[in-house]
């Protein structure tokens, strides 16, 4: 099994490689680069590597410039910054001009944990999943994480890569196969399935065998591709568990939850759970003590699978 | 500018970014003088189913370097075009035009810094400083004021000049070209609707079509014919 390690992490040790066998890369960053971990590629590849200074909407608008002159950008700051502040600009100079540009948003989610509700984007993949054409995809952990940047890396257009500050248990081994638009079934199931995606697999992974032991046979999505989104799964599961409980480090309005709902409802209703965080914002913490004041944890995810039932 | 309608995507190429993407209408009509597309299309404008889109767009038209309209993007991806030619070690400049009342956008700001950070002589952008926006002029709805004094802050090379005065912007893009380690900002001291008596410096024809008397008018003011 792999190493314990942030999905940010993983990103760092991705650019590492990419300085190297893609010299038509560049790498920008707004003043975060030793958080994001973007720091990797400027060591390697300095003269390949572009500061915005502290200005985001510069940094995605110059980084569509770049773009559209041929190169492939990996820019990146928090998700904070990227898909709140500069929204506008990813829409209409990234995403509308189909610029091959990744948004590689780090810091995402609650457990930022202890800068508190400013910096902790719970709004972001609803924001990037609303604009058109934009793939959107939420690693579980550093492996799925390094075989989605490198999948990111081979299409061409627009992509927001969601990855996180705190280390995560591996979920998969260091050679998993990741497409990007297909979930993976991390467990087989029959009486009901969690949907879940970035970290909040790690915890559907636990609350699964968790309900083992009370004689549920629960399947287990990794989402990790929040759009385009895989609807086959989905509509699989619904009709063969006939139960969904999603699961997302993100606030329940416009995410994962919603995204399922969409195909559920319209292609196979079935009961639902969505988990997330309820319309509220965060709060400094450690990042265990957030999830579990905010209801992300195996066991909440075991009570919303039990309502079903 | 070196471009070629028949290659509109060649690689020496320099590049043009209407950053005040609202003035499309007078791109498209530069364009269809050079050659991008035949005169006859644009009558299409604005309409359903045009290239010639409300704001440029770069997917519809060839020719158009990027997609623009929301204020001050053009400028910043102008910047962005810019660095990636001094990558590529490509001779190519990048101009781009911003509105006046543009440059409010804070964006702008941070485009600017980084121009100059970079030193990037192979970008120039243009302000046509007219002095109105939609809602009147830039002083009363929020002053720019100096523009001059701002952009040499940043550390801009700034030439001022008569907008209006052909061998004045001629000689400004050669000094443009000529300096070296910083970008180039062209001040343009301009009217409004310039030419045509009933829309010069009046603030109500920012955005407005005019009526086919009007536009007769308009023509034969300045010396077409209708």
């Amino acid at each position: 099994m792999a190493e314990k390690m942030a999905t940010r992490q993983a990103y760092g040790k991705f650019l590492k490689e990419l300085a190297v066998t893609n010299k038509n890369a560049v790498v920008m960053d707004a003043d975060l680069s030793g958080s994001t971990m973007t720091k990797e590629f400027k060591a390697v590849a300095p003269e390949r590597f572009f500061n915005a200074g502290i200005a985001e909407q510069n940094l995605y608008a110059m980084a569509a410039g770049l773009a559209h002159s041929g190169k492939v950008v990996f820019a990146s700051t928090f998700a904070m910054f990227a898909a709140g502040r500069a929204f506008e600009i990813i829409r209409n100079s990234i995403a509308y001009t189909k610029a091959n540009v990744k948004v590689c948003a780090t810091h995402a989610g609650l457990t930022v944990g202890e800068d508190g509700a400013s910096h902790q984007a719970i709004e972001d993949l609803a924001l990037m999943r609303s604009i058109p054409g934009m793939v959107v995809v939420n690693p579980a952990d550093g492996a799925s994480a390094m075989a989605l940047l490198k999948a990111v890396a081979e299409m061409n257009g627009p992509a927001y890569v969601r990855l996180g500050r705190a280390a995560v248990e591996p979920i998969y081994e260091d050679d998993v196969q990741v497409e990007i638009g297909k979930g993976i079934v991390a467990k087989e199931g029959k009486d009901a399935t969690i949907i879940a995606t970035g970290i909040m697999v790690g915890e559907a992974m636990k609350a699964a065998d968790m309900l083992a032991k009370e004689g549920l046979d629960v399947r287990v999505i990794d989402m990790h591709t929040i759009k385009p989104l895989d609807e086959e799964i989905i509509i699989k599961a619904a009709e063969e568990t006939g139960a969904i409980v999603t699961a997302e480090e993100h606030t329940v309005i416009g995410g994962l939850g919603s995204a399922v709902a969409e195909v559920v409802a319209q292609n196979c209703p079935v009961k639902m759970k969505i988990v997330g965080v309820q319309d509220t914002f965060g709060e400094s913490g450690k990042p265990g003590e957030l999830l579990a004041k905010y209801g992300l944890t195996a066991e909440d995810l075991c009570a919303a699978v039990k309502a079903l039932k | 500018m070196n471009i070629d309608p028949a290659d509109p995507q060649k690689a020496d190429r320099d590049k043009f970014i209407l950053s005040k993407g609202h003035a499309a209408p007078v791109q498209y009509a530069a364009m269809a003088e050079r050659g991008f597309f035949p005169k006859e299309e644009l009558l299409s404008l604005r309409k359903l189913g045009s290239r010639l889109q409300g704001h440029p767009s770069m997917k519809m038209l060839p020719g158009i370097e990027m997609s623009t309209g929301s204020l001050g993007q053009g400028v910043a991806v102008a910047v962005g075009m810019a660095i990636a030619n001094k990558l590529d070690g490509k001779d190519g400049r990048v101009y781009t035009l911003l509105g006046d009342g543009e440059i409010q956008e804070g964006l702008v700001w941070e485009a600017a810094m980084a121009a100059a950070h970079y030193k990037l002589d192979n970008l120039c952008a243009i302000v046509d400083w007219n002095g109105l926006q939609i809602d009147g002029k830039n002083e009363d709805v929020m002053n720019v004021k100096p523009i001059d004094e701002k952009f040499k802050a940043f550390g801009w090379n700034v030439i001022e000049i008569d907008g209006h005065n052909m061998p004045e912007i001629v000689e400004a893009f050669d000094r443009a070209r000529a300096c070296k380690g910083r970008p180039t900002l062209i001040l343009a001291k301009t009217h409004k609707g310039y030419g045509v008596s009933f829309m010069e410096d009046n603030a109500g024809w920012h955005g407005k079509a005019p009526g086919d008397d009007q536009a007769k008018q308009a023509v034969e003011e300045l010396g077409g014919e209708w």
